[in-house]
């Protein structure tokens, strides 16, 4: 277990100055994220043109994990299509969860996530952006959202 | 053997006592222990491990129950270990002791059993501002169940409840008082004597949640005159799963059980059923009797230390830690109070308590950082969590400069 592994640069620089930090108004749609085991929490406002994320801003408070995770995600999914983000989702899934699980070569600067996989206890701080990420999706998507 | 540390009356011989705990010679992610979170459960001596284990291994049958000879030795085990709860916080007799599984069980048998059948809409729990959440969801529960309202005295930016605000916050629609003796997030010691007479001078009784004060100063509930007192084994050096109410027999008679079972019964048919006498009513079932053999243990080995020698030395050990802790840029201690248990609750600006605690795991060190199960002193404080590192009778001098190195390299990684 190396510390350099999980607070690897890439992430220490997302904490220090977090990509896309905001809130976008107004917005297709947004979602609150909140892991109650560090008090951290995380609110995803994003906008939609089709099916493609055309803009999006995390804003809250958590841990380096979370927000670089957050950071992060928002820059990797600005501009993505909805089923790419899906693919994307699962790729982080199971890089996150899978200790021997192969970094894909098309996740880029993410793959600086992978350190979190030795430290279990970290690995909701890193995947809370994504769930509430996946929420503000589910929820533009729920027709009686009037978003 | 740990029973026979001979120390003049200002020594008291910390590495010693370290010797006592073997958990603490293990290593962590290569580096030794350093253990600085028994607030939120203590280690055990290898004497109450030995005690357990001899139960287990020699003594062992139901309580209560047989006639044959291995039940009576567990049974008189058992009873010893109320016996030695009883002195250890000076109870009027063993009928007020009751074997829960731990402090909330003990909170939760009050709610339940004493505040349910007695609460009227619009009666009034009165809490206080830094109670731990076991010391205020049973009372929501039981507001919710009686139309009762529960209500919260503050506390100041030090994190000090004082008596006059309580008793400002008591009417007489108030039934019941509710607070900790120590806080666990903040350390604060509570004027339990003084808030028992302000409680009482308005016809409502006291509960007190002594989880945290147990292992660390004397506690003597007849001194103290509260109606109930409720802690845990698992934080004074003893098993877990086991704890303790200590009740007014006068209120514990009038009391209906709050579980049926086994144990708690004189006869049972199928139109009446005739409870058993104290403590036993409050007793459903076979009760964790290693667990208590345990706590006896626990509690001899505190007594063969002396505790108020191990007040004396935590007490230096708060001081010491305050001072280097104060020390370290950008960190900000969360609980001032001037009379504190040996608990210390802190942020460092730009490092996530989170992030904190895995660094400091990485240097072998444990603390505890989240919460505490205290949401709403965090709320207070506008922290969405603390870093906190609390010290019990085998913390040495040592740990904490393994404590303040440890800081120094979370310092590092962050920049």
């Amino acid at each position: 277990m190396d510390l350099k592994d999980l607070y690897r640069e890439v992430i220490l620089d997302h904490n220090k100055s977090p990509r896309l930090f905001g809130r976008l108004d107004p917005a297709d749609s947004s979602a609150d994220g909140h892991n109650p085991l560090c008090g951290d929490r995380l609110h995803v406002t994003l906008r939609l043109d089709g099916e493609r994320v055309s803009d999006l801003r995390f804003d809250g408070k958590g841990c380096a994990i979370s927000v670089a995770s957050a950071s992060l995600m928002c820059e990797a999914v600005k501009g993505k299509r909805r089923e790419e983000i899906a693919h994307l989702f699962g790729e982080i899934h199971a890089v996150l969860t899978h200790h021997d699980a192969p970094i894909p070569e098309d996740l880029g600067k993410l793959a600086a996530l992978a350190g979190v996989r030795d430290f279990p206890v970290r690995v909701k701080c890193a995947s809370l952006a994504w769930h509430t990420l996946n929420a503000a999706l589910a929820n533009a998507s729920d027709p009686v959202k009037t978003e | 053997m740990n029973a026979k540390l001979e120390m003049t009356p200002n020594e008291y011989d910390a590495e010693r006592v370290w010797r006592d705990f073997p958990i603490l010679r293990r290593e962590v992610h290569g580096r030794p222990l350093v253990y600085l979170d028994s607030a939120a459960s203590s280690q055990r001596p290898a004497s109450v491990i030995a005690a357990v284990d001899r139960y287990e291994t020699f003594h062992h049958a139901n309580v209560h129950r047989g006639v044959h000879q291995l039940s009576q030795e567990a049974t008189d085990l058992f009873e010893r270990a109320r016996a030695r709860v009883r002195g250890y916080v000076n109870a009027g007799s063993t009928r007020e002791v009751v074997f829960t599984r731990g402090t909330t069980e003990s909170i939760n048998l009050v709610a339940q059993s004493y505040a349910r059948p007695r609460l009227q809409p619009g009666d009034e729990i009165l809490l206080t501002a830094l109670e731990h959440h076991a010391n205020i969801v049973p009372w929501q529960l039981v507001a919710a169940q009686t139309g009762a309202v529960v209500k919260a005295a503050p506390m100041d930016r030090r994190g000090v409840v004082s008596v006059t605000d309580v008793a400002a916050h008591i009417n007489e629609r108030t039934k019941i008082v509710a607070c900790a003796h120590v806080s666990n997030a903040l350390g604060t010691v509570l004027p339990v004597r003084e808030i028992a007479q302000v409680a009482h001078d308005r016809g409502a009784v006291l509960l007190v949640d002594g989880a945290q004060a147990v292992p660390h100063q004397r506690v003597d509930v007849a001194a103290l005159d509260c109606d109930f007192y409720a802690f845990s084994s698992h934080k004074m050096y003893g098993p877990t799963g086991i704890g303790v109410l200590v009740g007014r027999e006068r209120l514990l008679e009038e009391m209906p059980p709050w579980q049926g079972g086994g144990d708690m019964i004189l006869t049972v048919s199928f139109e009446k059923t005739t409870f058993n006498t104290l403590p036993y009513k409050f007793e459903a079932g076979t009760p964790n009797i290693s667990g208590a053999v345990g706590l006896a243990a626990a509690i001899d080995y505190i007594e063969s230390l002396g505790l108020q020698k191990i007040h004396a030395h935590e007490q230096r050990l708060l001081e010491s830690a305050t001072r280097q802790l104060a020390a370290v840029p950008g960190l900000d201690l969360i609980g001032t109070a001037p009379d504190k248990a040996a608990v210390i609750s802190f942020t460092i600006d730009g490092i996530h308590p989170h992030d904190l605690g895995t660094i400091l795991d990485a240097e072998g060190v444990a603390i505890r950082t989240g919460h505490h199960c205290a949401m709403p002193v965090m709320e207070f404080f506008g922290v969405p969590a603390t870093a906190r590192a609390s010290f019990a009778c085998y913390t040495r001098e040592s740990d904490i400069d393994a404590l303040v190195h440890a800081l120094a390299k979370a310092r590092e990684v962050f920049g």
